[in-house]
């Protein structure tokens, strides 16, 4: 095995060009679960640690201003700097693992490893988030819905690398929602985001951990576009709760595996979505200005 | 392949570490630091949490080459005098120890855990203190219980003694901000998780 460390941005993409078949790590904290149960041995690892632009995030140029959130922000940074803005994606943050995990897991480590039960793909699939991913050979912004391209599988190129995880602004209600046997340490046996956009009357939505790759409920969506009273400052329709949590567990394809049955998790997501609605509908009634926190222009940035 | 790090506040050396080695067994097998434990291997337990630039991780989950040029601190590494030391090497003090404890002695937390009885087996005990510990750092008050619960939510002890432990970290955290000079009713507990 080698250990390869560059030092720059350049010098990784120049190493992964040239060691397609090399692994990279950052948090470790899937990558050396595999390797320490000799579940697989990667040719070689590519330790992205020491490229320090990675830990900073920023905003976008441009009018519709995102979160850039660097490849090596950890879950606990992104809870502790970016949840007034990401309230979804801290929330899933906060259940990832345990302080020491989130102290090393990054949002990205998610993505590159592609579980379908990772934490952090729910929110990023309600939230319309962007891959940032580069090669020797130029940037692709890959919608996250496109991503993830099967079980553990994603829509990276062997030379390419992620570099950020673009993020909008919260426009609107955020709500995360996670089914397992304990509070803490635990790997969803399914999961669920809902992030509403007031203004845009539109809602989005993330499953997880309920087919072979995290997944949008398109039907779900519609339904809220068209028939949630976006204007009106009145409780939510249960009958509406009530058949946008249908459609959302008819939107997955669950298995029956060790964590839980298929027919169990499609009952759960069909809760679950009822009920982060419900929060989130809730949440928009209590702030008439519709709008959750952070949806102006922000132009700090850190390291 | 060589890697340097600081472990304790010393400057160290390990030789011959296979590149997929982990931190912890680095600091185990080749610098003579047993205090972090092996056990689950996979970041379930908490057994084997340092300190990495500051901040408390599951060394087990480190790459050893992660660790270059970083700075470790590990349980014995909160102890004064029994810091950083080879295998049958000479005990040599922490460089950075601050006046106040006397040679060899205890950690307020390390302290605490042995006066609430809050240590069985012993093999969860060492991650504990260290998670504790970071709890501690970065309280302004003393943490109410489902803050104690969240921060040691990734340390497993299976003789299953947690109400004691609750109890040490409690008393630790009370005398931490008496020596501080904070009171009770501080602001929120930051830190820690």
């Amino acid at each position: 095995m080698d250990f390869l460390r560059p030092a720059t941005w350049e010098e990784a993409l120049a190493m992964k060009a040239a060691r397609p078949d090399a692994t990279p790590i950052q948090g470790g904290t899937d990558v050396m679960v595999e390797i320490n149960l000799d579940k697989g041995r990667p040719a070689a690892l590519l330790d992205l640690n020491p490229v320090a632009e990675l830990a900073r995030w920023s905003w976008t140029a441009g009018p519709a201003p995102m979160l850039r959130v660097g490849a090596a922000v950890t879950y606990a940074r992104l809870i502790a700097e970016l949840g007034g803005w990401l309230p979804g994606l801290a929330q899933a943050s906060r259940t990832v693992g345990s302080p020491q995990i989130r102290n090393r897991g990054t949002l990205a480590g998610n993505l590159g490893a592609a579980s379908p039960a990772g934490d952090g793909h729910p929110p990023l699939l309600a939230s319309g988030a962007l891959v940032e991913a580069e090669s020797v050979r130029g940037t692709r912004l890959i919608p996250i819905a496109e991503f993830y391209t099967g079980v553990k599988r994603n829509a990276l190129e062997a030379d390419e690398l992620i570099r950020a995880v673009r993020v909008p602004p919260a426009a609107g209600p955020q709500h995360f929602c996670k089914v397992g046997t304990r509070n803490a340490m635990v790997i969803a046996v399914c999961s669920f985001a809902v992030a509403l956009d007031v203004r845009a009357r539109r809602a989005g939505t993330g499953i997880g951990s309920a087919a072979p790759t995290p997944r949008r409920a398109y039907a779900a969506e519609e339904l809220l576009a068209s028939e949630l009273d976006w204007d009106g400052g009145g409780a939510l329709d249960p009958a509406l709760a009530g058949e946008f949590g249908e459609r959302v567990a008819a939107a997955a394809s669950p298995i029956d595996d060790v964590r839980g049955r298929a027919d169990y998790r499609r009952h759960a997501l069909a809760v679950m979505a009822r009920r982060a609605l419900g929060w989130a509908w809730a949440d928009h009634i209590a702030s008439p200005g519709g709008a959750g926190p952070g949806t102006e222009r922000r132009n700090e940035e850190t390291g | 392949m060589r890697v340097n790090v600081s472990v304790n506040g010393e400057p160290m050396t390990a030789d011959d570490v296979w590149e997929g080695e982990s931190l912890l067994y680095v600091l185990r097998e080749r610098l003579g630091l047993p205090g972090a434990k092996n056990a689950c291997e996979q970041g379930e337990c908490g057994s084997c949490t340092v300190y990495l630039d500051g901040v408390t991780v599951c060394a087990c989950l480190v790459a050893a080459g992660q660790a270059e040029g970083r700075e470790v601190v590990t349980v014995e590494g909160l102890s004064s005098g029994g810091g950083a030391r080879r295998r049958g090497g000479p005990e040599r003090k922490r460089p950075d120890a601050r006046p106040g404890p006397g040679a060899d002695e205890l950690d307020e937390v390390q302290r605490c855990f042995v006066e609430a009885g809050a240590v069985q087996c012993g093999f969860c005990t060492p991650g504990l203190v260290v998670q504790a510990h970071s709890l501690i750092a970065g309280a302004s008050r003393v943490p109410e219980d489902a803050e104690i619960r969240e921060a040691l939510a990734g340390n497993l002890c299976r003789c299953t003694g947690y109400e004691k432990i609750l109890d040490a970290v409690r008393l630790a955290a009370a005398r931490a901000l008496a020596d501080r000079g904070a009171g009770d009713g501080g602001a929120p507990a930051g830190r820690g998780r």
